[in-house]
């Protein structure tokens, strides 16, 4: 936050330099904040309430939910917060349809938070379970920010640790864990009065099961009606990854904005990604509208353990045919509309906002068959592609 | 390529720390410049309940992961 105002077979898993060294990074941090001593300014964030519809539909999966976060400050030093989230999912995706039935399923997830502010720097820890009837997630984040030079830069370093369960419904013996641990810096730059630059770093290491426990691979099969049969998946045990991220926002002559993103990932199971992003946010003056346009392109290549089709069972040490591992691009347009209205005459409240944003996601993949199509030999079928619309209507009160 | 990014990164922050008390940086925008920069428009996660739906969005139907920028997800689903 600145303060302006107010593998292939038998690949070998390691573990990423910068994750040995990363460290050095929250040493070198404390020593920073120790020379720098005590100095005024920073704000909270605002306290508001929101409350909003989400939905997503497409490729043949159905989430929708409520999501409710509200903040409150105490005497300009801590401001706490809470989100309540659920996902209620149908899903006959193209992976349930190949080789299972439709399901439906939900998922609650809840959040609560800490931020304490002292002088230029900003902590905050917050605690985050989420559970479903075959995964249980439980994480821990803790950040730290300091604003330096006037308020032009902040930087700003997280670490969580997260431990999951991963069940299998109908498998009551069926019992995994995982543990993730997430490093994260934030720097933010003001360059210029009308610009502002933020870059982001984050490695993320998992170490436990991977897999998703109902998903499997195709092989080549002479003795199948179709030429090829199924079974389950095999991942590594361990993924380590990182991503980095450099945003620009400028302030154009007449009031709006435009914002440049661009994002490179890379991972030890072979995934390297990358994305960009153009956005324009639009305020019509004395309407109390706001309109955002953006479009983004994100392409991926595959898991260095991904096939569509297997030449036979049990080809190598790791298998997967998660479309999530295989090579493709999406591309995303998205439109926005805001209205912000002033609240005064209901007493403890400043304004209300209501807002609706509408995305729509184009998917197409390189090596992803589509199996449902009938009529082609194995490995011929169509690659698959498909397009999804996500869904925010939110209320926002400001108080 | 990482390495060197990680070191770069360190050596920013202990040039700060050995540097900040010392050095007298003048701030090249000052406070009273920053009308633009504080319009909410100009944040890059205005609305946080939003953004962190859209990430996590990316996150499942996407094989990369972090960096999102401005609130994250925090759901700890894979």
């Amino acid at each position: 936050m600145v303060a302006v105002a107010a593998t292939e077979k038998g690949k070998r898993m390691r573990i990423y330099a910068p994750m040995r060294l990363f460290w050095l990074v929250p040493a070198g941090f404390i020593v920073l904040l120790l020379v720098a001593g005590r100095v005024d300014a920073a704000v909270l964030p605002e306290d508001r309430a929101d409350v909003m519809y989400h939905g997503y539909e497409g490729g043949g999966l159905e989430v929708t939910g409520p999501s409710i976060l509200v903040r409150k400050a105490y005497k300009d030093k801590v401001s706490v917060w809470a989100n309540y989230y659920v996902d209620t999912i149908t899903s006959a995706s193209i992976d349930v349809v190949a080789t299972a039935s439709e399901y439906t399923e939900e998922r609650k997830e809840k959040s609560i938070g800490v931020d304490y502010l002292r002088g230029k720097t900003f902590m905050g820890i917050s605690y985050t379970n989420s559970e479903e009837s075959d995964y249980s997630a439980n994480s821990i984040r803790f950040g730290i920010s300091q604003d330096f030079f006037g308020d032009l830069t902040t930087l700003g370093i997280s670490y969580a640790r997260g431990f999951d369960t991963v069940r299998r419904n109908g498998e009551d013996v069926f019992e995994e864990e995982t543990d993730r641990q997430t490093f994260r810096i934030d720097l933010s730059q003001i360059v210029t009065k009308n610009l502002i630059v933020n870059f982001n770093y984050e490695g993320v290491t998992d170490e436990g099961f991977l897999n998703n426990p109902y998903r499997q691979v195709r092989f080549l099969d002479s003795a199948a009606s179709r030429g090829f049969s199924y079974e389950s998946e095999i991942y590594p045990r361990t993924r380590t990854s990182s991503a980095q991220a450099l945003r620009a926002m400028y302030y154009l002559p007449y009031r709006a904005a435009a914002k440049l993103e661009v994002r490179n990932y890379s991972d030890s199971w072979g995934i390297d990604a990358q994305n960009v992003e153009v956005a324009y946010t639009h305020p019509i003056e004395e309407t109390g509208l706001t309109v955002e346009l953006k479009y983004r392109l994100y392409d991926q290549t595959a898991a260095d353990f991904y096939n569509d089709l297997f030449p036979r069972s049990n080809a190598q040490n790791f298998l997967a045919r998660d479309k999530e591992l295989a090579s493709f691009r999406t591309q995303t347009l998205g439109a926005g509309i805001s209205y912000e209205f002033e609240m005064a005459w209901l007493p403890g409240f400043k304004r209300g906002q209501v807002s609706l944003f509408v995305d729509y996601i184009d998917f197409s993949y390189d090596d992803f068959r589509d199996v449902t199509r009938t009529g082609f030999s194995p490995g011929s079928e169509p690659l698959y592609e498909f397009d999804s619309t996500v869904t925010r209507l939110f209320f926002s009160l400001y108080y | 390529m990482q390495r060197w990014l990680i070191l770069v990164g360190i050596l920013f922050t202990l040039m700060l720390s050995s540097g900040c008390s010392s050095m007298k940086i003048e701030p090249w925008v000052s406070p009273f410049e920053r009308n633009n920069l504080a319009d909410p428009i100009m944040s890059f996660g205005r609305d946080p309940v939003a953004s962190a739906y859209l990430h996590h969005v990316y996150q499942a139907r996407e094989g990369a992961r972090g960096a999102e920028g401005g609130s994250g997800g925090g759901c700890g689903c894979n």
